[in-house]
């Protein structure tokens, strides 16, 4: 039995196709996967998440944790409300999850963490937490969450929410959130586009569902989500990466802090020695040339007979052709020709370096 | 419940036949079938003058979800292919039985089309799974 979101009726009497996903009955798509996708480039559209998962870590001790726990260093966080996208890794430098850190309160950091997820690194966040004074773990099923998204997701918003949150988040930057009137609003996403995601009570949530939608904000499922996130050049855990890659191969070096060299976050030796000994494979972008549509795990081969494969793939709404993410040889460059085999045949496919779309715009160029 | 017509038979793989003035046959997906897939992108279809043999695919279509197989529903000779679709692979979605076929072929044998099922046949594929 799957478990099921506080909009999950709304879902049904949307007319959802609910899909199981993570262990969620889940919206795969209202009717059109392609129409929301267009929604969310072209003017708003909305996301139920609530499957992901939010948790409070309450306590002094929680800054000093945090160090600890992940790759990029909290230490950004200076100002209230900061967000911070962070690989947690394993100590051979494995991507156990991706995350975002909420800095709320010098003793209050919310996490987002992936549905499939929850479980391991809930037992493996308690794990290490275990010898560590000043730190309280509280898992939030008691919150549901909405991704807003879209040029026009800000202003629609904003109109749909009461008075008093409405000020506090028009003059929100981006990545920062804010917490008012038992609701907290961030300035974050999943789509390249603007927008907000907005954690609430479960029994408030279908109230804020209705009344975005009476704001004409269309309802979009993960279907959409995923090709959004795809031409937006964002990783999917588990398919980009996951604990048999780190965070170098997987185009998130730049979400690894370095410095200062004497924070001991959890595989940072295993990462330093891969750095020496030099990373030899890399995440790309490639755009399929010929007809067709590019899947996970499809063969990619490259000059000098090099070859990769697809980590995600799908046909891009907003190009009008296949895209994909591909784990390729570092030789291979951004420029190359390659082709893909799909049932048997060779296609011609392009690295490119992604995201592939930005801000409802391709950032492909000539091909 | 998806359009089932009555004048065309229908395999559990979920393709159409329709027999045609000149004897040929007319082959595409259901409503139900392409309501399953999701918005179609693509459409690989056989080349003309292949013989195909009943069950075996000879086709794919890819929706932005997934890629699926297109099986013959009898054994014959590819006559014609809807080029149309390479263009316009969402014509599938929103006309499956006219504008969205997918290939015509000359049958080997007659009688096999009596073995597909009928309308109401295919009704109850099509409602136990979904």
């Amino acid at each position: 039995m799957n478990q099921k979101t506080a909009l999950f009726e709304l879902h049904q009497q949307t007319g959802a196709k609910i899909v199981a996903f993570g262990g969620w009955d889940m919206p795969l798509h209202y009717g059109s996967q392609v129409e929301e996708h267009h929604a969310v480039r072209r003017d708003a559209g909305m996301f139920d998440v609530s499957h992901m998962a939010r948790v409070d870590l309450h306590g002094n001790g929680v800054r000093q944790f945090l160090r600890h726990l992940v790759a990029n260093n909290v230490d950004k966080l200076t100002v209230f409300g900061k967000a911070l996208y962070t690989c947690m890794l394993n100590a051979h430098g494995g991507v156990i999850d991706d995350l975002i850190v909420y800095f709320l309160r010098d003793d209050w950091f919310r996490i987002v963490v992936n549905a499939a997820t929850r479980d391991k690194d809930l037992a493996w966040i308690e794990d290490q937490a275990q010898h560590v004074p000043g730190v309280k773990i509280e898992p939030r099923p008691d919150l549901a969450m909405i991704a807003v998204q879209g040029p026009n997701a800000r202003d629609k918003t904003c109109v749909a929410l009461v008075d008093a949150v409405q000020a506090a988040c028009a003059d929100l930057k981006p990545f920062f959130a804010v917490e008012t009137n038992g609701y907290f609003i961030a300035r974050t996403g999943y789509t390249g586009e603007d927008g907000f995601e907005i954690i609430l009570s479960n029994d408030q949530a279908p109230n804020v569902w209705r009344a975005l939608q009476r704001a004409g904000v269309a309802p979009c499922g993960l279907g959409a989500r995923d090709t959004l996130r795809l031409e937006a050049g964002m990783n999917l855990y588990g398919t980009d990466m996951d604990e048999n890659t780190t965070p170098l191969e997987s185009g998130l070096a730049w979400t690894v802090a370095w410095e200062p060299k004497d924070r001991d976050f959890v595989g940072r030796k295993a990462l330093e020695t891969q750095r020496e000994q030099g990373v030899m494979r890399k995440l790309t972008g490639l755009v399929l040339l010929d007809r067709g549509v590019l899947r996970g795990h499809q063969r990619v081969i490259c000059a000098d007979r090099q070859q990769g494969e697809i980590t995600s793939g799908s046909f891009s709404p907003t190009l009008g052709r296949a895209i994909a993410m591909a784990r390729v040889p570092v030789a291979v460059h951004t420029g190359d020709s390659c082709r893909v085999e799909i049932r048997g045949k060779q296609l011609d496919a392009k690295v490119v370096k992604y995201p592939f779309v930005r801000h409802g715009k391709s950032c492909l160029g000539d091909l | 419940m998806s359009e089932i017509p009555e004048d065309l038979r229908y395999t559990k793989t979920h393709e159409w036949l329709r027999v045609m003035e000149d004897g040929h046959y007319e082959v595409g997906i259901t409503e139900h079938a392409q309501d399953m897939m999701g918005d179609m992108v693509f459409v690989e279809l056989p080349e003309v003058g292949t013989t195909v043999n009943t069950g075996e695919d000879c086709a794919v279509v890819e929706s932005v979800k997934a890629a699926s197989d297109v099986y013959a529903p009898v054994s014959g000779e590819i006559v014609e292919v809807n080029s149309e679709l390479a263009d316009a692979p969402e014509t599938i979605n929103q006309d499956p039985y006219h504008r969205g076929w997918m290939f015509r072929l000359r049958p080997t044998d007659q009688s096999e089309a009596d073995n597909l099922l009928d309308s109401a046949a295919y009704e109850q594929v099509a409602a136990s799974e979904s």
